[in-house]
């Protein structure tokens, strides 16, 4: 809040700065002096009181020398002609036996920003880089890149002066200035830049690291410092002489580096693995930057690094500081996106305090969120509850998120909580609720009859729209199963006059139609009053055209319209996905030590909750059948060991042109149904025959891929689905033993008779860690295909000495052997793709 | 990578200090900032805020805002622990950090800007080297007097211990010449910060200790101190030393400044001091406390027929009977929508009172000795109180200091200094616990 006093506290100074009684009393003049800059300090505008100011200047007290100094410097730019007189003071002090002195005026002189005072500020910068005193070398370095940066803009400085007396002279004072310039830029600057340069290896730590400061601004345009071999070794060698921030600064410029050989690299390494570990947060950040840029070439050693400095962002958690805390806060979000489970241990440290700031708390549950496994679930998801009743509402919605995104892999704890939450009748809880349950259901079809029984009674206690709208469309879609769906329905229709958001209003809309279609008897009448509403008297065009399109498309009959609104009611390719997928490291590492994780406000991952999952989360279905033909071609490009084995493999599958596709979907309950059965069945019978009773086999598989175990489930899922392979459930990466379920439906033309067999593929792929399969159990009993394909003749040409297999079992219902040989073949192709990728 | 303003303005929004050091933007961005943090809501993260190109950074120490400008890609790390290493100095060159002593130290606060950045570049931030550059005399806002003797402790509490280096001892500038009162004094204390808690069934679910050592030098000429820690203590988890009750902790780190030649052995410390404060060592322990928790919970909680609802708590102290806890504050929360409070306290320097905006009912106790045992019954008037809210009743959140007691049990056996200092010199060693979150359940 600037003064609104000011003119008269200006002229009152202007007349006590000018007072000679004042000027021959130094501690009145100094008191003087003081009052302007905190006028000034306070943003009042004394840039008038700048003449009186320029005589205060000369004085031998130092103290008022710094206070004169602070107030030219602040509007040296406003007064370029006046600083002039002040140039001579300036010269003289860089002369001063007293060091001090000499730094202040060299930098002050510096600092007043006039390219009309380069000319007289080169030759003390000259001298002062070889000063014997280190605080005026320090100056003099960062002088330097001031200068430098002064120089684009002299033009412009030119231009806008104003109209005076001395312009002529200033301007011919510029033109004689930038000459000296153009030439200072190509000749003189090429000797100061070897001067800082040379100055790197000044025994004052702060010097070496202000020449890099300075050589970075001065040589922007070349990239910054150049980096080489020695330089960097003397760097590393003076890095424990820097205090913490020259240590930081070293280290951010060391990331420019790229060490010649993988020996340097490791002697780099092991240089500053104390620094990695330092109590000081700036210095472990800068250290683990550089870590990851040195090593973008090898993961592994990266996530040791991330490993090793769980430690010192842990301890920066606890940080007396909350800002600090904060920040570690958002970069272990970043470390567990690579390492899911990395601070599983030390769940118990991201417990919100309780006088902590929501923005703190919000943070710790979404760190919780992934840190969640079997043990510790019960006290995480207690402690989760505890937050759900918080006097703060954000922080009270967003523990009750944090549930429904642990409810993805432990939905039935969730659901009690929820559910007990919903007994509270708390508007905001109840809506953070109803939208949880949405989302959840949208992801777990298999809750969703615990939603439907949860959801009766909810509407009397929502207020906000996206509580309501939530609520709408679980109505619609789950409305079967609600019996009193169509009443709840009726009264938001009946307040439709008074609703005032559009969102509501559109949700409703849809909701009715879907629930017309499974109960039409209750919610004709209804229908037709919410139609004739909106069709007839409502303003907004936007809910107007839906109706219109509603009630056109209900002319068209009611099998048309069920074609069009009953939509996906669950998002079959999230299926029950544990976790996160594991990101690389380098998705993340040059955000890593910015300000950007601070400023990203949520989990990119978490699908937004706003509005309906179907419009938040556009799956775009990509062609429904593939041929197997182009698949061929589509991996005929990949490296040729994978295409060789692959056609080794299926040698004899070339017969017939085979196709999968997705749809029918199965559901991940069907699934667990057909697969379980089966499997009971399969095991308790052993080898004795009884496939035929359903006309399925089971096939047992191993495929030799090395890598697929730590693939990212989604790179996984991405490649399975190009050939229209469904994958429904996995492990996260690099736990054993590693799982992934999928389906697909093959088709295929049968040559003798001309028409189309069709069959359901089931699979599990297993990888159970360490090297060499089992050995061959041949069962070949009639109608029970079971082979055990030691694939290592036909592939130990590649694998570098890694034999690892991934079990394969099929289940195809009916039996079709052809089909499944042709399946088993684009699988192989698909995961040697993926791991012949990573490799 | 640099800074481009550091600016100062009191929680009310004045401008306490301005500095920009890059000339790139104007000082309109104080506005501009004040405007941005005005106009956050709860849930949003204030520390980094964004205009056009430029970041805000900022720190809040002594009810101040302490600002930063910068580019995007500079460390976040690197500017909070400046910002937080900013407040301290000038906590250590003004004696104090508050509104009023920035207002009046502004010329030495500027000083001190000059000094430790240029061109938006951090020089240093030692005390040492800064105290050879400040010129200006600091202005303390309380004139330090030898004879203020009032027994407040460290953390301005009040204590009836004899023996207490005055409050106002560690609040004085570092510069203080000996005509004001200057004394050749050291403070070492044991700051540990506590956060439990514990589940509704009494059983302890998280315990953390986060301890500091730290030292505030007030010796222009000390050469070199050693700080003699319990011989016993233990570090981490495998490794135990002596017989008996061990003191433990599971990390710890040291400033760099700080020669451990003598710790694996004898678990000395050494070092040179700087003029000021600073933490010369950081520990941690999780989860295993030497001693139980100081304070137990035993609830009652129901609800009555008339809508009423009836909590009698029964707190016990279970430090040993020398400690004491003092400023304890219990705070329960309690359903939406309560009404008043009536409450039946056992001894009459208790309070309570029932706030409607936090939905919570705090007791305070001013004192409390280690073994006793406190209750107090609270009758709330809730409307519409049914059976599920409560599942609002809870938890009790305690706030309190514990002067003279360590929870890890660590202590400094000794403090000397070397070479003997000529002249009158006092040592100070001081303890205190204090919570940073203590949540029971109930």
């Amino acid at each position: 809040m600037p003064y609104l006093c000011g003119e008269e506290t200006v002229k009152e100074l202007r007349r006590c700065l000018s007072n000679p009684h004042v000027q021959a009393d130094p501690l009145r003049y100094r008191n003087t002096i003081l009052r302007v800059i905190r006028a000034m300090s306070q943003g009042v505008d004394v840039s008038g009181l700048f003449s009186e100011m320029v005589k205060a200047c000369a004085t031998v007290d130092i103290v008022q020398k710094k206070l004169v100094y602070l107030f030219l410097c602040s509007y040296a730019a406003l007064n370029p002609e006046l600083s002039l007189l002040v140039i001579n003071t300036l010269r003289k002090d860089c002369q001063d036996t007293n060091p001090m002195v000499r730094s202040l005026a060299l930098r002050n002189m510096t600092n007043l920003r006039l390219p009309s005072l380069v000319e007289y500020v080169e030759q003390p910068l000259t001298a002062g880089l070889k000063d014997r005193a280190a605080s005026v070398r320090r100056v003099a370095v960062l002088g330097w890149a001031k200068l430098h940066n002064l120089q684009p803009t002299s033009e412009i400085g030119v231009v806008s002066l104003p109209v005076f007396p001395w312009y002529s002279l200033i301007v011919s004072v510029h033109i004689y200035s930038s000459s000296t310039n153009a030439s200072f830029m190509v000749h003189p600057d090429a000797t100061v830049v070897n001067e800082l340069y040379n100055l790197l290896r000044d025994p004052d730590p702060v010097v070496m690291v202000n020449c890099l400061r300075a050589l970075e601004e001065i040589l922007k345009e070349e990239g910054g410092v150049a980096i080489n071999k020695p330089i960097t070794h003397h760097l590393l060698n003076r890095l424990k002489e820097c205090d913490i921030w020259g240590q930081c600064e070293v280290l951010r410029i060391l990331q420019r580096y790229q060490p010649q050989s993988e020996d340097e690299l490791f002697d780099i390494l092991s240089l500053l693995d104390s620094s990695l570990v330092s109590p000081h947060p700036p210095v472990m950040a800068a250290t683990l930057s550089l870590f990851l840029s040195l090593c973008s070439g090898l993961p592994a050693v990266s996530l040791a690094a991330l490993e090793r400095v769980c430690g010192p962002l842990l301890a920066a958690c606890g940080s007396g500081s909350r800002e600090m805390r904060f920040t570690a806060l958002c970069h272990i979000q970043l470390l567990l996106r690579s390492v899911p489970g990395l601070m599983g241990a030390h769940y118990k440290r991201f417990f919100c305090g309780y006088a902590e700031p929501a923005y703190i708390k919000q943070r710790k549950m979404q760190v919780l969120v992934e840190l969640v496994n079997d043990e510790n679930v019960i006290m995480l998801l207690d402690e989760l509850k505890g937050y759900c009743t918080d006097v703060n509402t954000d922080t009270a919605q967003a523990a009750i998120s944090a549930i429904g995104r642990i409810g993805r892999s432990y939905s039935d704890k969730c659901f009690v909580i929820l559910t007990g939450l919903l007994g509270l009748k708390q508007d905001h809880i109840t809506s953070a609720v109803v939208q949880t349950m949405r989302d959840l259901v949208w992801v777990c079809p298999q809750c969703s009859d615990t939603v439907c029984s949860a959801l009766e009674g909810c509407e009397e206690t929502l207020q906000d729209v996206q509580g309501r709208q939530a609520l709408l469309w679980l109505l619609g879609v789950y409305g079967e199963r609600i019996s009193s769906a169509p009443y709840t329905l009726e009264v938001f229709i009946d307040g439709v006059r008074s609703e005032a958001s559009l969102g509501v209003k559109m949700e409703l809309l849809t909701a009715a139609m879907r629930l017309f279609l499974c109960r039409p008897a209750e919610m004709q009448d209804m229908l037709g009053r919410l139609l004739h509403y909106f069709i007839e008297e409502e303003t907004d065009m936007c809910v107007q055209d839906q109706a219109l399109l509603y009630y056109r498309l209900l002319r068209c009959g009611t099998e048309e319209t069920r074609k069009v609104l009953q939509g996906r009611r669950s998002d079959p390719s999230l299926g029950v996905l544990i976790g996160r997928p594991a990101e690389p490291v380098s998705q993340w590492a040059c955000s890593f030590n910015t300000l950007e994780p601070l400023t990203v406000s949520a989990v990119e991952t978490e699908p937004s909750s706003r509005g309906s999952p179907e419009h938040t989360k556009p799956k775009t279905d990509l062609s429904e059948t593939l041929n197997y033909s182009q698949n061929e071609n589509l991996y005929s490009d990949s490296p040729g060991r994978c295409s060789e084995s692959s056609t080794n493999v299926l040698a004899s599958s070339f017969v017939a042109p085979l196709s999968l596709s997705l749809s029918p979907a199965v559901s991940p309950e069907e699934f667990e149904r057909l697969w379980l059965q089966q499997q009971t069945l399969h095991t308790e019978q052993g080898a004795e025959k009884k496939e035929e009773t359903d006309d399925s086999v089971w096939v047992k598989e191993s495929i030799q891929c090395s890598t697929i175990p730590h693939c990212s489930p989604q790179s996984l899922q991405a490649a399975m689905q190009l050939v229209n392979i469904q994958t429904l459930a996995f492990t996260p990466p690099n736990t054993l033993p590693w799982r992934v379920y999928l389906y697909t439906h093959t088709q295929h033309m049968s040559s003798a008779e001309m028409s189309y067999n069709n069959s359901l593929i089931l699979g599990e792929l297993l990888y159970t860690g360490g090297s060499g399969g089992e050995p061959s159990t041949a069962e070949g009993e009639d109608g029970h295909v079971t082979k055990e394909l030691e694939g290592t003749a036909e592939m130990g040409g590649w694998g570098n000495g890694k034999k690892e297999q991934v079990k394969v079992t099929l289940k195809q219902q009916p039996r079709d052997d052809e089909s499944l040989r042709g399946f088993l073949s684009i699988l192989t192709t698909v995961l040697h793709t993926l791991s012949s990728e990573r490799g | 990578m640099m800074i481009s303003q550091i600016f100062i303005l009191s929680s009310k929004g004045d401008h306490l200090i301005y500095k920009d050091f890059r000339g790139e933007s104007s000082s309109d961005v104080v506005t501009t900032f004040y405007q941005k943090i005005t106009a956050l809501t709860g849930d949003q993260p204030p520390v980094v805020m964004s205009h056009k190109d430029l970041h805000f950074i900022h720190v809040r120490h002594g009810g101040l805002y302490w600002v930063a400008t910068t580019t995007g890609d500079s460390s976040p790390f690197t500017i909070i622990d400046f910002l937080n290493r900013l407040s301290s100095l000038v906590r250590d060159f003004c004696g104090g950090l508050s509104e009023k002593s920035v207002q009046m130290n502004f010329a030495l606060i500027y000083e001190l800007l000059d000094e430790v950045l240029d061109y938006g570049y951090i020089q240093t931030t030692s005390s040492d080297v800064l105290k050879n550059f400040i010129q200006t005399e600091a202005v303390s806002s309380k004139p330090f007097s030898l004879f203020d003797l009032s027994n407040i402790g460290l953390f301005g509490a009040e204590t009836q211990q004899s023996k207490v280096a005055p409050s106002s001892a560690a609040t004085r500038p570092i510069q203080t010449s000996r005509e004001q009162g200057g004394k050749q004094e050291i403070f070492v204390d044991v700051v540990e910060r506590l956060t439990v808690v514990i589940g509704s069934n009494g059983v302890v679910m998280k315990a953390d200790v986060e301890g500091e050592v730290r030292v505030k030098c007030y010796m222009p000429s000390c050469s070199e101190i050693r700080i003699g820690l319990n011989e016993e203590l233990s570090i981490g988890k495998s490794q135990l030393r002596g017989y008996g009750s061990s003191v433990r902790v599971d990390e710890c780190s040291f400033h760099q400044s700080v020669k451990l030649d003598e710790f694996d052995n004898h678990r000395i410390l050494r070092l040179c001091p700087s003029q000021g404060e600073q933490t010369v060592m950081q520990y941690r322990l999780s989860d295993e406390l030497p001693s139980a928790p100081p304070f137990r919970l035993f609830p009652t909680v129901e609800r009555d027929g008339g809508g009423r609802l009836l909590m009698y708590l029964k707190l016990r102290c279970d430090l040993p009977p020398k400690s004491c806890a003092i400023n304890v504050c219990t705070s329960v929360s309690v359903p939406k929508g309560s009404l008043s409070l009536s409450q039946e306290l056992s001894s009459p320097d208790q309070s309570s009172e029932l706030n409607q905006q936090s939905r919570a009912i705090t007791w305070r106790i001013p004192r409390f000795s280690g073994g006793t045992q406190l209750s107090a019954l609270f009758k709330v008037e809730v409307p519409g109180l049914g059976p599920s809210s409560m599942m609002e009743v809870g938890p009790v959140c305690l706030t309190f200091e514990l002067p003279k007691f360590t929870s890890t049990g660590l202590q400094v056996r000794f403090l000397r200094l070397t070479p003997l200092q000529p002249g009158p010199s006092q040592r100070w060693v001081r303890y205190t616990t204090h919570s940073d979150s203590y949540t029971i359940r109930i």
